[in-house]
């Protein structure tokens, strides 16, 4: 039968240490039975690296529910008319690229800010701020495709086509806004010198991920209408 | 020690207001009260709903006092009228899947103890928890709205299929404004899922305090990790389901109604929208919400019977497996509900055959469960009667599942009570028995008092055996050919099966009113149960290692650490035939002399 016993436990090689690309615990039985934790690695990401992929996995099904719905009903029907897309799109996604470029800079001046080499960074908000104004100049763009197609006569319940423009263009920059919101978080916790890389980097890569979106969202706007 | 804490999660200090402590609070303990409150007013409130349906059904003409309130047109001195029927049902079965069985099971329990499980002190984003329950709770209040706005709820079902959801009122009471607020509140329970999920999955992979490695976490925790993976696809893709019907009906778009629409003799203004397109994204959804609700029971009931039956389950790791694959599978069998939708013939093969596959995984987990049973001596208390209960009625449903999925025999079966019953005793009542079981295991640890036994054991009985009363004679009815919707029996083959029907009323009344007795015990044993103990099962994992009821930030300011995988009975330890996941104490099992 069963005895306790004190005795220190033998620890599999094989299982120490973690290689720490998951929670405190890591995925594997890696603390040894005696809790002798100075053997275990301490990484741990935090959640909202995480996070960011999980809102990533969840906004790209919301978009591929929308793209299956525009390419069966395209399919379904006699009824589909396409249209050309307004050219100002085309401008409208060379302002998105160059948001994500202009984050990207602006992440390495923060990086090197919180790195401690302050003096070498006078401003390290300044390129936030210009990321935010071709963030708010993409929506801008976007409302004016919008009042271009109105202008022709398109409007929301006009085609099927026309719907699903407005419908994929609208949910894109009603996320893109949000990507915005990120951004005013991030430059409110930067001055108040209480900002986490994590969340810098997590914005970030929403950020990017808007962009590659709307590339998709382009494509199958540009093929589909 | 390394502080996993700080940088982990957003501290939140200890609530001073009534408000921040009791409503808006960030606690992830008080939002799983708070969604489990929800849950009890709504699966009363579904209850209520299935008790007229059923008095109609076993006496059509009958009138019930009061009932006049809910509709006035719908029920004219109180006797219900056919459209008012079908808005009972739509809403009877919209409670149920979203408000109960999706939010008892996964979001209360699970908000209240994944992260004590995981060795948490919060969930990592209380504020998006907060918002996830109140968006909940807005999405409940706009649902059971529209029994009092426009002319009442919808009466297109829980499924809501198009073309009737989207062309307004023609199609009947309800299809204007009762459609577009059914839609609203389904898109916002999305959003309070998906927001859930997001805490879920981040406390899961990220929160686990040292030694708590993915397999030592207890099955619980798995089946709600499981639960959000698949929560986060399914209702990702039903919320722009919802938003495409919302704008069918207040733009004009035409993304659901065929050409040429007659409905009511109306032609439909829309033209060219696809019905079989709302049909494979709701599903797409739909499936996989059946095991959303049914994974975090197998999860519950497997904890209860471990701890009951005082060893581990033939294989953990095994039963994780089957869970992981019931959920992929999930996705791929949704096509079996759309048989006889006018999809391709050779589609219906294609969704047959995982259809047939998915009782694999789920065979397996009800074999493991069985053997581990045997030979062992089980513990009998009110969580264990319900776990065993569990068992019986996913088996006793589920077995009629391998009919509905061939094609050939849902041809005659399908829309018939034979379906009516299978997803109730397989998902349903299976779902209720995991909740009643979670309830009496977890209830000393959330309140701080035991419930009263006798009445959880005489709570079971009545449950089960009503349960079996209510739902294995809509198997028979659905093989004699009643089909499932009708409001009442009027054709000569359909007149014999009436006092089936009467019997399964009265079955329903008695088997309702037991419930009664649940609530009973929960309220009074809530104020004057008797005092909990810390660790009253002498169970090993680690909500059983904190105080009763636990401490704000959970284990009260330490961090635990974790040294055994979560399932230890069976030893010889200082304490007694376990040793609990957080301690240190050395312990050998008969596994290991051997």
């Amino acid at each position: 039968m069963a005895t306790t016993v004190h005795e220190p436990p033998k620890i599999d090689p094989r299982r120490l240490p973690d290689q720490g690309h998951s929670g405190n615990g890591g995925w594997r039985n890696l603390v040894p039975a005696d809790g002798g934790l100075r053997v275990t690695q301490e990484y741990s990401p935090p959640p909202s690296s995480t996070a960011i992929w999980v809102v990533v996995f969840a906004v790209t099904m919301m978009f591929a529910a929308f793209s299956s719905a525009l390419i069966v009903r395209k399919g379904s029907s006699l009824d589909w008319r396409t249209f050309p897309l307004p050219s100002v799109l085309y401008f409208n996604t060379l302002l998105l690229l160059a948001s994500s470029i202009t984050l990207e800079v602006s992440r390495r001046r923060v990086a090197t800010f919180m790195g401690g080499l302050k003096s070498q960074v006078k401003s390290p908000a300044r390129w936030l701020y210009i990321t935010l104004l071709l963030g708010l100049l993409f929506v801008a763009g976007q409302y004016v495709a919008w009042s271009q197609l109105r202008a022709e006569g398109l409007y929301l319940a006009t085609n099927p086509s026309s719907s699903f423009f407005y419908v994929l263009t609208a949910t894109h920059a009603l996320h893109v806004l949000g990507g915005l919101g990120g951004l005013i978080y991030v430059i409110r916790k930067l001055s108040k010198s209480a900002l986490r890389r994590s969340q810098l980097v997590a914005t970030a890569r929403y950020w990017h991920f808007m962009g590659i979106l709307w590339l998709y969202l382009l494509l199958l706007l540009w093929m589909k209408l | 020690m390394h502080d996993i804490s700080a940088h982990a999660v957003e501290h939140h200090a200890p609530p001073t207001s009534f408000i921040r402590k009791h409503v808006f609070s960030l606690d992830h303990k008080v939002i799983g009260k708070q969604y489990y409150a929800l849950a009890l007013v709504a699966a009363l409130s579904g209850m209520l709903l299935s008790w007229f349906m059923r008095i109609h059904l076993g006496w059509t003409n009958a009138a019930i006092p009061g009932l006049q309130l809910l509709s006035k047109t719908g029920a004219p001195g109180g006797v219900i009228t056919p459209e008012f029927y079908l808005q009972l049902m739509t809403m009877h079965g919209t409670i149920m899947v979203f408000f109960v069985l999706t939010t008892a099971p996964f979001a209360a329990f699970g908000n209240f103890f994944l992260p004590i499980q995981v060795g948490a002190e919060d969930m990592p984003f209380p504020r998006f928890n907060m918002m996830s329950f109140w968006v909940t709770f807005v999405a409940f209040l706009v649902l059971m709205s529209s029994f009092i706005l426009g002319d009442g709820p919808t009466l297109g079902g829980w499924t809501q299929y198009a073309p009737l959801n989207s062309v307004g009122s023609v199609a009947g009471p309800g299809q204007g404004l009762g459609v577009v607020l059914w839609m609203i509140s389904i898109a916002l329970f999305c959003v309070g899922q998906l927001l859930g999920a997001l805490n879920f999955i981040t406390t899961t992979l990220d929160l686990r305090v040292k030694g708590m490695s993915m397999m030592r976490l207890p099955l619980t925790a798995w089946a709600w990790f499981i639960t959000s993976c698949m929560g986060l696809t399914a209702f990702a893709v039903l919320m722009p389901a919802c938003i495409l019907v919302i704008l069918d009906h207040v733009a004009g778009t035409s993304f659901f109604v065929p050409s040429y629409s007659v409905i009511n003799d109306q032609l439909q203004p829309h033209s060219g929208g696809s019905t079989l397109l709302w049909q494979h994204l709701f599903w797409f959804f739909g499936h996989p919400e059946v095991y959303i609700a049914i994974v975090p029971g197998i999860g519950i009931v497997s904890h209860v019977l471990i701890t009951n039956m005082r060893k581990p389950m033939l294989s953990q790791r095994v039963l994780i497996y089957c869970m992981g694959a019931l959920a992929v599978l999930s996705y791929m069998v949704y096509g079996h509900h759309m048989f006889v939708s006018g999809m391709n013939p050779v589609s219906a093969l294609a969704f047959s055959f995982p259809t047939l596959v998915i009782t694999i995984p789920a065979t397996i987990v009800v074999l493991i469960w069985t053997f581990s049973l045997y030979g062992s001596k089980l513990r009998i208390n009110s969580a264990s009667l319900f776990a065993l209960g569990f068992i019986s009625m996913f088996v006793s449903g589920g077995v009629s599942g391998f009919f509905l999925a061939q094609p050939s025999i849902d041809i005659m079966l399908h829309a018939t009570y034979f379906v009516v019953g299978h997803f109730h005793m397989v998902m349903g009542v299976a779902a209720m028995f995991g909740i009643f079981s979670a309830t009496y295991f977890w209830f000393p640890k959330m309140t701080g008092r035991m419930m009263n036994e006798s009445l959880g054991r005489v709570h079971f009985w009545l449950s089960f055996v009503g349960a079996y009363c209510i739902f294995m004679p809509f198997h028979y009815l659905g093989m004699a050919g009643n089909i499932r919707r009708y409001s009442s029996f009027p054709d000569d083959f359909l007149q014999p099966l009436l006092p089936v029907h009467k019997w399964i009323t009265v079955a329903a009344l008695i088997t309702g009113a037991a419930q009664l007795i649940f609530v009973y015990n929960l309220i009074h044993s809530r104020f004057w149960g008797k005092p909990a103990p810390d660790n009253p099962w002498e169970a090993t994992s680690l909500e059983w290692s904190t105080a009763t009821p636990p401490p704000f930030d959970n284990f009260g300011g330490k961090h635990p650490v974790v040294y055994h995988d979560p399932y230890q009975y069976g030893v010889q330890s200082s304490v007694g035939d376990y040793v609990m996941q957080t301690s240190p104490e050395q312990v050998k099992t008969e596994h290991d002399e051997k």
